[in-house]
């Protein structure tokens, strides 16, 4: 586990609340829910959590630090904002879900091999590097993520929808080679770095 | 019938039900004149609209006949139905109140002894029965409507039906030239007891109360189970006629939500705790009742009334803010999803009736009320030194069960009262 997350640990003194409403993005919130129930009945992706948004902040309340931190409940959330819009209390449900996943990542405590996630760092470290979503390496590591052979087997399924991508000008098989960026790829980059600097500053972190 | 004697020393009540009837009582009692304006055709509000009250489940004519004898006995209480304010000028101990009155179309001679309802053939919207029936165009609003009276729909005016039914009466009763008129009324000091409404339902959109029949108030549920109503005292559910004998109750359909009425209302925790009582009233143990809640607030000494329903093994408690309601296309049963938050069970229940806990809102909100007055977010009426003579009472200042809508009433007649006594001094 990482240092962060002994020193987190420490500092709240086994008060998750409280550490939720400090770090977590929209985290004072929380304590805000009278757990009514509409946001997990409301949630199309429901019966496929292991804890409700209900029942995680239920948790967090009751201290159940490793238990919310390493579910990947929030990793599930699509954003539809069903429970947003339902909420009685107008608690940001879906930003709390997205915060508390972010939070978890920083920690070094969110489930390893969780889909979303490993999209989600695909994709930003796709992104960051040109200013500019290198369509075909993200589909490549996606498909790769669980070694060779399944990639294989991924991609030759796919193969038909890639190609036709290419005959159809969405695909260049010649962005494998380093692809194209935005005009001022050092400017995105030095602006994601300062941006990084700040947060972490502001919340006391230091980027997982 | 529109002579009106008033002076500023007059209190004005607008309102005639429990809370706008017992200001005006108390207030007359005292030796005060008042004149007490009421929309409807008859006195009584919401309370005449009940089958039962809690916590004793004594019948709602009960009080109200008491206080209809005070007001019959009583010479300085002025009665004008369908009338409304349209507009208020003057200040403290010295207002002029604008009355718009509708025309009845049937005087002071009606005996109610209905012919003119058997010569109309015409149907309209039973409002008392908050439109779950119809009525014949010539109808009593209730059965124990005061001024017992009938009342012409405007629907049938200039029409042969009319002129049927005024041919049917006896006693000459039925006046088709009556026309609406404004009066000017004196008053120094102006009680609001406009009461309260409840929310619209339609507007909690996941429950579906627009689209699926079985799914209805619980003023509509008053209505089912009395035997004034339009089945007769039978809970026969709106969609198929058939006996509702599993009915689901959800609590906080529209109070303590931010998206409808942000306050809590209440009173639906106990309405509903009462209304499992006609559920087993009428059906005995096959009648199953089951409360979806978040938390019951049975309000200060009710919570033995809470405990007696717990003990009835016909009801169950499933804590749970219900997330949304579809219909069984086949059989037309509502099926309740949600998530419990006593071990965070997903279910998907089915009942024969949904009964929808609405929340209370004004009647009147308050930025609707022809004058300036204090109102806090909800549009309730605060008792504010800036309000001059204008008071609020009942349910046009909170969300209050009869009981304490009857307190309120009477702190608002105490408050006038010394208004009209400054007044009266001053003249003196």
């Amino acid at each position: 586990m990482s240092d962060l997350n002994t020193q987190a640990k420490e500092k709240y003194h086994n008060n998750f609340l409280k550490e939720v409403a400090a770090n977590v993005e929209e985290g004072d919130w929380v304590k805000m829910c009278m757990q009514c129930g509409v946001c997990s009945g409301s949630c199309p992706f429901g019966p496929h959590w292991a804890h409700p948004p209900q029942e995680i902040f239920m948790m967090i309340r009751a201290g159940k630090r490793e238990e919310v931190l390493t579910s990947d409940s929030m990793w599930m959330c699509t954003s539809c904002y069903n429970c947003i819009v339902r909420c009685p209390r107008k608690l940001p449900i879906t930003h709390i879900m997205h915060g508390l996943a972010n939070y978890a990542h920083r920690l070094g405590l969110a489930p390893k091999n969780q889909p979303t996630r490993q999209f989600a760092k695909l994709f930003w470290n796709n992104i960051v590097k040109t200013g500019r979503v290198n369509e075909l390496k993200l589909s490549l590591g996606l498909y790769f993520k669980d070694g060779l052979a399944s990639g294989v087997k991924t991609g030759m399924a796919m193969s038909s929808v890639g190609l036709g991508l290419v005959k159809a000008k969405r695909l260049n098989p010649m962005e494998i080679l380093g692809g194209h960026g935005c005009k001022d790829i050092k400017g995105i980059q030095a602006m994601v770095k300062k941006a990084q600097e700040i947060e972490a500053k502001r919340k006391g972190f230091t980027a997982a | 019938m529109t002579e009106v004697v008033a002076t500023n020393q007059t209190i004005l009540v607008v309102g005639g039900g429990i809370s706008g009837m017992t200001a005006a009582l108390e207030a007359a009692e005292c030796g005060k004149d008042v004149v007490l304006l009421e929309k409807n055709p008859a006195l009584g509000g919401r309370v005449s609209q009940l089958y039962r009250y809690f916590p004793k489940l004594c019948h709602p004519t009960c009080g109200l006949e008491i206080n209809l004898r005070r007001l019959k006995g009583n010479r300085r209480i002025r009665v004008m139905t369908m009338s409304e304010v349209t507009s208020i000028s003057g200040q403290k101990g010295d207002y002029t109140v604008s009355v718009k009155i509708k025309p009845r179309f049937v005087n002071e001679n009606c005996t109610a002894c209905g012919e003119c309802a058997k010569a109309v053939t015409s149907e309209v919207p039973d409002a008392f029965n908050y439109n779950l029936g119809k009525v014949k165009a010539a109808y009593l609003p209730s059965a124990m409507a005061y001024p017992q009276r009938y009342v012409l729909d405007p629907s049938v005016i200039g029409t042969p039906e009319a002129d049927q039914a005024k041919a049917a009466c006896k006693y000459g009763a039925i006046d088709l030239e009556m026309k609406e008129e404004t009066v000017q009324i004196k008053a120094g000091a102006v009680i609001w007891a406009t009461g309260w409404q409840p929310y619209d339902a339609a507007k909690i959109q996941p429950y579906g109360y627009d689209r699926f029949a079985n799914v209805i108030t619980s003023v509509e549920f008053e209505r089912l189970a009395d035997p004034h109503g339009p089945t007769g005292g039978k809970i026969l559910r709106p969609g198929d006629g058939k006996e509702a004998k599993n009915v689901a109750f959800i609590q906080c359909a529209g109070s303590r939500d931010e998206n409808h009425l942000r306050h809590c209302s209440r009173i639906c925790c106990m309405a509903s705790l009462k209304q499992t009582n006609y559920v087993t009233e009428k059906f005995g143990d096959d009648g199953k009742s089951t409360i979806y809640y978040i938390d019951i607030r049975a309000i200060d000494r009710f919570e033995d009334f809470y405990q007696k329903v717990q003990a009835n093994p016909n009801v169950k408690f499933v804590k749970s803010k219900v997330a949304k309601i579809v219909q069984d296309e086949k059989s037309g049963n509502p099926i309740l999803h949600g998530v419990d938050t006593e071990g965070y069970n997903r279910y998907a229940t089915e009942h024969d009736l949904v009964v929808l806990a609405v929340g209370m809102a004004p009647s009147v909100p308050a930025g609707m009320i022809p004058a300036e007055i204090v109102a806090d977010s909800s549009g309730f009426i605060q008792q504010d030194e800036a309000n001059g003579g204008f008071f609020g009472a009942g349910c046009a200042t909170n969300a209050l069960d009869v009981n304490r809508a009857v307190q309120s009433a009477t702190a608002s007649a105490l408050r006038a009262i010394q208004v009209v006594n400054q007044v009266a001094r001053a003249e003196a």
